[in-house]
């Protein structure tokens, strides 16, 4: 590839593209439910009406009325203040188990992109093996390792995504690292890490910000997932996949359990996918054409 | 292309090799302890020696991991924990069930997903391409776990038009030839049994076919718009060919390679989902099997099925690539 057409593969920031991208209907419908959700993470002891974790056994099973929005679950738990507060557990999971995908992947991917040889044949293969498994299958099996519980379950999540950044970032390297910036940097006897760290990195800001966002839906699913199965968020902390689960026995009688938590996760990856899909569309020029 | 084939099945054996050490090492040095587990809390001392000794688990790990892969090599994976059959048995009995699940799954995300996205592509920017798209996009965002549920919750318990789990109802079952009931029923060739394995069958294959339907949807969509522009297409067009012939042998056909992948890329999202969704519907799958192995870390069996599932995921992998060839004369010829 030469230093032109290395240049051309890394996508251009123009001042402006965040209002370009917003201009879309659905850019602006995804990016209002994700906003409401960041609130509502930080405004959940304002709003809700209740403690989350405040039994009461006479409301016990009560269905959504006027004193229970979305009613109440078998020891007498506000449903909508357990909702409400499952957001900080799901948005939680995104920023660590997503940063760490992030953090580990780019590392990975800079490294074998940028080392090529006999480093990028190692990284590869173990981010192929890593590929070699379907997503929840590992995470359960890390999470079995590490022992069940939300952390461990975000540190499961975060190592099974690790292997698409680094696939992305690695690509971003070889597309530019003999671009005429990078080359000027080397002349200039800048290190091996400064040119990864201030040169390659800022430029694959971009297509890293586009995946974080389409990822941190199927984030928010995984570790749900996670907590459904019993090996995430444990009782009596109100995470909507630990929420979910308890609603699953009582579905046949008390069906507002199982289906809030639920609803309040499909309008949260639906926020994300619609701003992810935005961003997408907006930066491949492929899809823009 | 034989050479290609073996290289690849050489790569197999590389992924596999992988995906053992990963697991056996996973399972084996991080905190917990199988003996332990297997005791229960109040076992002494003395027991829990000899139990880690008749495991094998006293020896250092690299030696642990060494024995197996050699016992692998040879076929055996060990023995279930919980079970006492080979691990490799409990994985076989279980795959068909998921099997089932899964390729009906497939079949249905398949056969909907592509004519949506065909229509939704040949109507770009109109009223009924922006409704299937829509619905593509909730179908994504949808939680299976919650849409199992919620499915359950309609037509199991409120209308009460399908079974609400289990592969078939208390009391009737297929002679075991498969291990897929719908199959097995067929082979018994007995209606009642079709019946009611195609009912329990329903619920746990729509829930599993959302997602990789809407994602088909989408991609055939987004391929179809890339092939209309192309120029074989103007003339076909120009030469006063039919709309539909146009769309099937010109259009559709130059867009099915990204199709295939993304339908063979499904299998890894099929399998996760298939140990939430046999969850919900109580099926006896290799998911659930994985799940309640973890659980209990009966991890002889959570090797053999990482193992199997890994590479089935592989396989299938090579499968997708040499459809390409069947699909494009080009790759055929180079």
């Amino acid at each position: 590839m030469s230093a032109a057409e290395a240049q051309a593969a890394v996508p251009v920031r123009k001042p402006g593209d965040l209002r370009r991208v917003l201009r879309r209907v659905s850019a602006k419908v995804g990016l209002l439910i994700t906003v409401i959700f960041l609130l509502l993470t930080v405004a959940a002891p304002l709003v809700a009406p209740y403690d989350p974790y405040d039994q009461d056994l006479s409301s016990a099973l009560s269905e959504p009325s006027a004193q229970h929005w979305m009613g109440a679950d078998q020891y007498g738990r506000d449903m909508f203040s357990r909702v409400l507060y499952g957001t900080r557990t799901a948005l939680l999971a995104v920023v660590v188990a997503d940063g760490l995908a992030l953090v580990l992947g780019c590392a990975a991917g800079l490294v074998a992109g940028f080392f090529g040889g006999r480093t990028d044949a190692v990284i590869m293969r173990l981010v192929d093996v890593v590929l070699a498994f379907p997503y929840l299958l590992l995470a359960l099996i890390i999470v079995a390792a590490l022992g069940p519980g939300l952390t461990n379950s975000m540190i499961a999540i975060g190592i099974v995504y690790t292997p698409q950044y680094a696939r992305l970032i690695r690509g971003q390297v070889l597309a530019i690292r003999h671009a005429d910036f990078v080359r000027a940097a080397r002349a200039l006897g800048a290190s091996r890490v400064r040119i990864m760290l201030r040169h390659v990195l800022p430029n694959s800001i971009t297509p890293i910000l586009v995946m974080a966002t389409l990822q941190a839906g199927s984030v928010v699913v995984e570790t749900a997932g996670l907590s459904f199965l019993g090996l995430g968020a444990q009782p009596p902390s109100p995470d909507w996949g630990a929420l979910l689960a308890d609603g699953q026995s009582y579905f046949l009688t008390a069906w507002w359990i199982a289906t809030f938590p639920g609803l309040a996760i499909f309008l949260v990856v639906l926020g994300f996918n619609l701003l992810g899909d935005a961003f997408r569309d907006h930066f491949d020029p492929r899809r823009a054409s | 292309m034989t050479r290609y084939v073996i290289g690849r099945l050489g790569q197999l054996v590389l992924v596999l090799i992988g995906v053992s050490v990963i697991v056996f090492f996973t399972m084996h040095v991080l905190p917990g302890d199988v003996a332990t587990l297997l005791l229960g809390e109040r076992a002494t001392a003395e027991q829990l020696v000899s139990l880690r000794h008749q495991l094998g688990l006293d020896q250092p790990v690299v030696v642990q991991y060494a024995d197996f892969a050699l016992e692998a090599a040879r076929g055996d994976l060990g023995t279930s924990l919980r079970s006492n059959h080979t691990a490799l048995a409990d994985v076989w009995t279980a795959f068909p069930v998921t099997l089932q699940l899964a390729l009906s799954a497939l079949l249905l995300a398949t056969l909907i997903g592509v004519p949506i996205g065909v229509v939704a592509g040949t109507r770009a920017g109109g009223m009924l391409d922006n409704v299937l798209m829509t619905a593509t996009l909730f179908g994504v965002s949808m939680p299976i776990f919650w849409l199992g549920l919620m499915l359950l919750l309609l037509f199991g318990a409120g209308l009460g038009w399908l079974p609400i789990g289990g592969l078939m109802p208390v009391g009737l079952d297929a002679p075991r030839v498969t291990g897929m009931t719908v199959i097995d029923s067929l082979i018994a060739g007995r209606a009642d049994l079709i019946a009611a394995s195609l009912r329990h069958l329903t619920l746990p294959a729509v829930t599993l076919a959302t997602i990789p339907l809407a994602m088909i949807a989408r991609v055939t969509r987004s391929e179809m718009l890339a092939t209309a522009t192309l120029d074989h297409v103007r003339t076909a067009r120009a030469k006063g060919m039919t709309e539909r012939r146009v769309i099937l042998r010109h259009i559709l056909r130059n867009a099915l390679i990204p199709i295939v992948t993304v339908i063979g890329l499904q299998l890894g999202l099929l399998l996760s989902g298939a140990v939430l969704t046999e969850t919900i519907f109580s099926l006896p799958g290799l998911g659930r099997l994985m799940v309640d192995s973890i659980l209990s870390r009966d991890y002889p069996v959570v090797q053999a099925g990482a193992l199997f599932i890994a590479g089935v995921f592989v396989l299938v992998n090579l499968l997708v690539d040499l459809s390409y060839g069947l699909l494009d004369p080009r790759i055929r010829r180079s």
